[in-house]
C-alpha cells in the first residue's frame, strides 16, 4: 500500500504486545492520545536515570546536559513543522494551554468591543471555550462557519463570515470527531486578506500529516506531543513578530530578564512564555518522537492512515444501521471515524468493544457543539495511527455486528 | 451472552418502566453526566409524603437507563425519608452487574437526580465521593 512497514513499527511499541480481556490489544483511541515507542520511553528513562536536573541555571554537568537536550528537542520540533526560528516554538502543558496562551496574551491586548472572532462548528472545546471567555470579557462577537451533513465546512461562508470586522480566526486543521480536513490554506489566506490573525488548532493534524507553518503562513498553530507518539507536553508555534509584541501569559522564574521589587523585564523568545520549570523530560521525549516520525516520513504516515480510513469506511458502511459522521471521501478526512448505531448508546458500544480488547471512545469527544449541530447526543469514535493494521479494522467491524446483535430490539 | 448486558438490563433499557413525564409533579429534577452527556429528568407525584407516581425521561446508555427504570420501580410507595436513605449499594444490587469506575457514574446518575430532587438541593454529591 505504501512504504511504511507496520509489522516493524508494531514491534517498537511495548504496550501493543499485551492482551486485554484475553484478547490482543487493539488500540483505536489515537485521537485522544497515542501510544509511545520504545525510543521515546527510553529517552524518558534515561533522563531520570542519568541527567535529571533543572535547566537553564545550573552550570554543572547534569544541568548542562538537560538544557542541551531540552533545547535540542525544540530545534527538532522547529524543523519538523518548518518554523523559521526555534524562538517561535514554545513548550506548553498541552495544546489547550497553547490556545489559551494566545487568547490571554494576544487576545486581551488586541480584541476590542464589537470585534468579531470567527471559528467553525467543528472546533474542539479547546479552540472554542478560550474564545468564548475572551469574547465575553471584551464584548466581542463570535461567529461560526457551518458544515454540511458530511462534516465539510461551508466554504462560501469563509468569505461571507470573515470580513473587515474580523480580528481573529480560530480554526481546526482536522476535526477530532468528523475527521474533516479543513481548507485551512483558504481560511488563513482569507483571514490575512481582511487583516485578521489566524489561530490553527493542529492537534489532529501535526501527528498525522506534513505541516509546514511557513507554507501555511499560520500566525499561531497549536498541537500536543502526546498525540504524536510523545509524552504529555504541548507546543505553540507563533510568528516571531507577533510573539515579540505580546505580554507574557504566565509570570515566574525563567521567563524574566531582570526582576526588581516593583517591576520586571522579560526574557527573550521563546522563554518569555515558559514560566517556571517546564516538563523537561517530556520535551526531550517529544524530540525523540519527532525523530521517529521523521524517519517514517509524514507523507507515508498520511498515506497509511488514509488507506486505513478508506478500508474502514468501506467495511463499516456494509454493517446495516451504522451511521458514519464526516466525509465519506478518505481524501477529505483524517484517520478519525466517529459513528453511531441508533439502538445502542456509545458508552455501551465502547464497553462491548473493551470486552474484545478494542479501545474506542464513546461520548462527545470534547466537541459538544458539533454533536448538537448534528442533533446527536454522542458518538463512538475509532481513530487510527501508524501502528494500526487492516486486521484491526476487521475486528472493529466484527464487533460492530456483535453490538447490533446484543442490542437488536 | 455478555454479563454486563444480560437480559434484565437490556429489557429495562429497551422497554423502560415509568418512562415519561408528570406535568403536575411535586418534585422535578434534572441532571447530566458531563463525561458522556447522559441526561436524566425525574418527576415525582406525592400523596401524603408517599410517592404515588414517578416518571423519568432522558437520554443515556443502557446502564443509566436500566438503573432509572429499576430505581423508579422501587420508589413507588416509599416515603421521602425512605428515599433519602437509599444508597449506592441499593442501586448496584438492583443492577446486579460488575461495574468499573466510569460506568458506576452511569449507574448512579438516576439516584443522584432523585436525591437532589427529594432534598431540594442543586447538586447532590457523587455517591462515591462520600467514601
Amino acid at each position: 500500500m505504501n512504504s511504511i512497514n507496520v509489522a516493524a513499527i508494531r514491534e517498537d511499541f511495548p504496550i501493543l504486545q499485551q492482551m486485554v480481556n484475553g484478547k490482543p490489544l487493539v488500540y483505536l483511541d489515537n485521537a485522544a492520545t497515542s501510544q509511545k515507542p520504545e525510543a521515546v520511553i527510553r529517552v524518558l528513562d534515561e533522563y531520570y536515570r542519568k541527567y535529571n536536573a533543572n535547566i537553564h541555571r545550573g552550570v554543572y554537568h547534569l544541568a548542562e546536559e538537560a538544557t542541551t537536550r531540552y533545547e535540542g528537542a525544540r530545534k527538532k520540533i522547529q524543523k519538523f513543522i518548518n518554523a523559521k526560528s526555534f524562538r517561535e516554538v514554545i513548550y506548553t502543558r498541552n495544546a489547550t494551554e497553547a490556545l489559551n496562551l494566545v487568547a490571554y496574551s494576544w487576545g486581551r491586548a488586541n480584541i476590542r468591543e464589537g470585534d468579531e472572532i470567527v471559528a467553525t462548528v467543528l472546533e474542539h472545546h479547546a479552540n472554542l471555550v478560550p474564545w468564548q471567555v475572551l469574547a465575553k470579557e471584551k464584548n466581542a462577537k463570535l461567529k461560526f462557519i457551518g458544515a454540511d451533513d458530511q462534516g465539510l465546512l461551508r466554504v462560501e461562508e469563509i468569505e461571507t463570515l470573515i470580513t473587515e470586522k474580523t480580528k481573529l480566526v480560530a480554526v481546526t486543521m482536522a476535526s477530532n470527531v468528523a475527521g474533516t480536513i479543513t481548507p485551512i490554506q483558504r481560511i488563513i489566506d482569507r483571514a490575512h486578506a481582511v487583516g485578521a490573525v489566524c489561530v490553527v488548532d493542529a492537534a489532529q493534524a501535526v501527528p498525522h500529516m506534513p505541516v509546514d507553518v511557513q507554507a501555511l503562513d499560520s500566525d499561531f498553530l497549536a498541537f500536543s506531543g502526546h498525540k504524536m507518539l510523545g509524552p504529555f507536553v504541548g507546543i505553540l508555534h507563533g510568528k516571531r513578530a507577533l510573539l515579540e509584541k505580546m505580554e507574557p501569559f504566565l509570570g515566574g522564574g525563567d521567563m524574566i530578564r531582570e526582576v526588581h521589587l516593583e517591576y520586571s523585564t522579560w526574557n527573550e523568545l521563546p522563554w518569555k512564555f515558559e514560566a517556571g520549570t517546564p516538563a523537561i523530560a517530556e520535551a526531550i521525549g517529544l524530540g525523540a518522537a519527532v525523530d521517529y516520525l521523521t524517519a517514517l516520513g509524514m507523507d507515508n504516515v498520511r498515506a497509511h492512515e488514509r488507506d486505513l480510513a478508506a478500508y474502514a469506511l468501506g467495511k463499516m458502511r456494509d454493517v446495516a444501521g451504522v451511521q458514519i459522521l464526516g466525509p465519506l471521501n478518505p481524501d477529505q478526512r483524517g484517520g478519525v471515524i466517529a459513528f453511531s448505531i441508533p439502538e445502542a448508546h456509545p458508552h455501551d458500544i465502547a464497553q462491548i468493544f473493551d470486552r474484545e480488547g478494542i479501545c474506542v471512545r464513546g461520548g462527545h469527544h470534547c466537541a459538544m457543539p458539533l454533536h448538537e449541530y448534528y442533533g446527536i447526543a454522542a458518538t463512538t469514535r475509532a481513530s487510527f495511527y501508524v501502528y494500526n493494521v487492516p486486521e484491526e479494522v476487521d475486528k472493529l467491524v466484527e464487533t460492530l455486528a456483535k453490538v447490533r446483535k446484543i442490542f437488536k430490539s | 451472552m455478555d454479563d454486563l448486558y444480560r437480559e434484565l438490563i437490556l429489557d429495562h433499557y429497551q422497554h423502560p418502566h415509568n418512562h415519561g413525564e408528570i406535568p403536575d409533579a411535586d418534585i422535578s429534577y434534572e441532571d447530566s453526566n458531563p463525561l458522556c452527556g447522559d441526561k436524566i429528568r425525574i418527576d415525582i407525584k406525592l400523596k401524603n409524603n408517599i410517592v404515588e407516581d414517578v416518571k423519568f425521561n432522558g437520554t443515556g446508555c443502557a446502564i443509566s437507563q436500566a438503573s432509572a427504570s429499576m430505581l423508579t420501580d422501587e420508589l413507588i410507595g416509599k416515603s421521602l425519608d425512605e428515599i433519602k436513605k437509599l444508597d449506592k449499594q441499593f442501586v448496584l444490587d438492583l443492577l446486579g452487574i460488575p461495574l468499573g469506575p466510569t460506568r458506576i457514574k452511569c449507574a448512579l446518575l438516576p439516584l443522584k437526580v432523585v436525591k437532589a430532587g427529594v432534598y431540594g438541593i442543586q447538586t447532590w454529591p457523587d455517591e462515591e465521593d462520600k467514601e
